[in-house]
């Protein structure tokens, strides 16, 4: 299955993934390769299956809603690339 | 010392033949005079591993030591430790230390083990040839014109080049087992659940799993002894008690049931490989074992299954790398989006940023019900063909891979023909069953491996089953010529 540059550089928007032009005509290519192996899977008929998203078909264990973790803020901000008064810096969002 | 296995060094170290501090030695020693041809290591401990040595050494004169009490362990570089870079194979983790432990480490710190360094390995786990590295590709001890494996192939090739008396892995696909069959090794992956994932960095967080990397199923028991414990910080692990995986390494195998999928023998494997099975399995029917034929009839499906699910997990996971918190951030971000995706496209390779790509294609709206809702649905289908095996049979054999370990760069521009060397262990994670791969033959001087895949919670069955074929046979003791046989 192809898919197109324009398809690619969508779900490079949603991954947050900067790409260049070169690299959306290669990854047209290499995306469309693994699509065409996954898109083997359309044959099978699953009517009826339940999905499965956990082997063990365990759900999410719980825990009482209580602090159990110190407050470490400092020594996790110590391997930031920017923080300023315990708070974690990124570029001006607003103007 | 490096020909020993763990539980000879063991026996060594409560003998006082030898302490902690020389044997930790002797291994770092190794290292450094021989890593340069392999490449398995990314970071050496080599100052923390003689501290945690001179502890064990104080732990064993006082009489208080366990079984791993100052034997040296090489971590695979997914496993956080404290104070120590943990790159995850990654320039997007290059600069990370993170501030606490794994559970599996905790778990080595407390049984008294030494870490002797962090192990290379494919970037975030993805890859089956350990070239997806940020800190460049291992090479096989056993033919260094050739892939160790992956994603594990730094622990893989340390191991096999007697670098460490044993090793850490995780598996998601294959990534234990895979390279411990390209290296000659026993690598077995826990039923999903066993091993807590706190602190392994996250790939496809319903696949992954740690697992013991080692020259022996003794020695694989020994430190899955360690490794499987309950941990309320991970929401998927199992709390069932832990059996002592060393005690029944003797028990007969008169009366096991084998099943041999029809579907691990067809098209694609190599003959010597088969012809090496074949061999093993007649071997085990001299210990008492009978043989039938059973069928996996979704193999083929599990391939693409297997590449919705897993990138679909990991595009998830992968989306904290932002460069805010920690990790990589890109020079002089003009705005947010720019910080974001500058850094994202700086700090993954190329074959992270293909998964990620193809996850959020799956999972974006329109494509949802095609694509991830229908592999999970054939991930029960999957599911069900073991159940069904598992009435009749205790365990299923074949092969780990359908081919010897091949050549650097053979397969780096095809991905899918890449992926396709996962064909028989990637249904084991879909499943979440315990699998495990041990050395059953040599072709053209390179390891072939035997798969076990048993029954959910089954691993002491299957150490069970791998020590025994270990008694009767020498295929593990086998020593790559580049380790260098000399004590």
């Amino acid at each position: 299955m192809a898919i197109d540059k324009a398809e690619i550089e969508k779900i490079a928007i949603l991954s947050r993934l900067k790409i260049s032009d070169q690299e959306a005509s290669e990854l047209s290519d290499r995306l469309g390769d693994i699509l065409a192996m996954v898109d083997t899977m359309q044959a099978v008929d699953t009517s009826g299956i339940e999905p499965m998203a956990n082997p063990l078909d365990a759900s999410q264990r719980l825990r009482a809603d209580t602090v159990t973790e110190t407050d470490q803020r400092e020594r996790f901000q110590q391997i930031a690339p920017a923080t300023e008064d315990g708070l974690y810096l990124v570029p001006k969002v607003i103007e | 010392m490096h020909n020993n296995t763990i539980a000879e060094l063991a026996e060594g170290l409560t003998n006082k033949t030898f302490s902690s501090e020389e044997l930790t030695r002797h291994y770092l020693d190794r290292i450094k005079t021989l890593d340069g041809q392999f490449n398995s290591f990314i970071t050496i401990t080599g100052e923390l591993a003689l501290a945690q040595a001179r502890r064990a050494d104080a732990r064993l004169a006082n009489g208080d030591a366990a079984p791993l009490t100052g034997i040296p362990i090489a971590h695979k570089d997914i496993f956080c430790t404290d104070g120590v870079k943990t790159s995850c194979g990654s320039k997007m983790l290059d600069n990370f230390i993170p501030p606490y432990n794994a559970k599996v480490i905790e778990q080595f710190n407390q049984a008294g083990a030494v870490i002797l360094g962090k192990t290379n390995m494919d970037e975030f786990a993805m890859g089956s040839s350990n070239e997806s590295s940020f800190y460049g590709a291992v090479k096989n001890p056993w033919d260094t014109r050739c892939v160790p494996g992956g994603s594990s192939g730094g622990s893989a090739a340390a191991v096999a080049a007697l670098l460490a008396p044993a090793a850490t892995g995780t598996d998601t696909g294959g990534s234990i087992r895979q390279p411990a069959a390209l290296c000659g090794l026993t690598g077995l992956k826990p039923t999903y659940g066993r091993v807590s994932r706190y602190g392994m960095i996250a790939f496809a967080s319903s696949l992954d799993q740690g697992g013991p990397m080692t020259r022996s199923a003794e020695d694989a028991a020994l430190m899955l002894n360690v490794m499987a414990a309950f941990d309320p910080r991970d929401s998927t692990c199992i709390d069932q008690a832990v059996p002592d995986y060393s005690a029944t390494l003797n028990d007969k195998l008169d009366g096991l049931r084998i099943g041999l999928p029809r579907e691990y023998f067809g098209d694609g494997l190599d003959p010597e490989i088969e012809q090496a099975i074949q061999a093993a399995i007649k071997e085990f029917e001299a210990m008492g074992a009978t043989v039938k034929e059973v069928s996996l009839p979704h193999t083929e499906l599990s391939v693409p299954c297997y590449y919705i699910v897993a990138p679909s997990e990991a595009s998830a996971n992968l989306s904290r790398f932002d460069g805010v918190r920690y990790g990589y951030r890109c020079e002089n971000p003009k705005d947010l989006q720019d910080l974001y995706t500058r850094t994202r496209a700086e700090g993954f390779g190329d074959e992270v940023k293909r998964r990620i790509l193809v996850g959020s294609y799956a999972l974006s709206a329109g494509y949802y019900d095609a694509y991830y809702r229908k592999a999970m649905q054939l991930r029960r289908m999957i599911k069900n063909d073991f159940m069904a095996c598992f009435d009749e049979v205790d365990v299923i054999m074949g092969p780990t891979t359908p081919n010897p370990a091949f050549g650097l760069g053979e397969k780096t521009n095809d991905p899918v023909t890449m992926y396709l060397e996962d064909i028989y262990t990637i249904a084991v994670n879909l499943a979440g069953l315990p699998g495990m791969s041990i050395p059953a033959g040599m072709t053209g001087g390179k390891p072939v491996g035997l798969q076990l895949i048993g029954n959910y919670f089954s691993e002491a069955r299957l150490l069970n089953i791998g020590h025994r074929y270990q008694q009767a046979t020498d295929w593990h003791q086998q020593i790559a010529a580049a380790a260098g046989g000399e004590k």
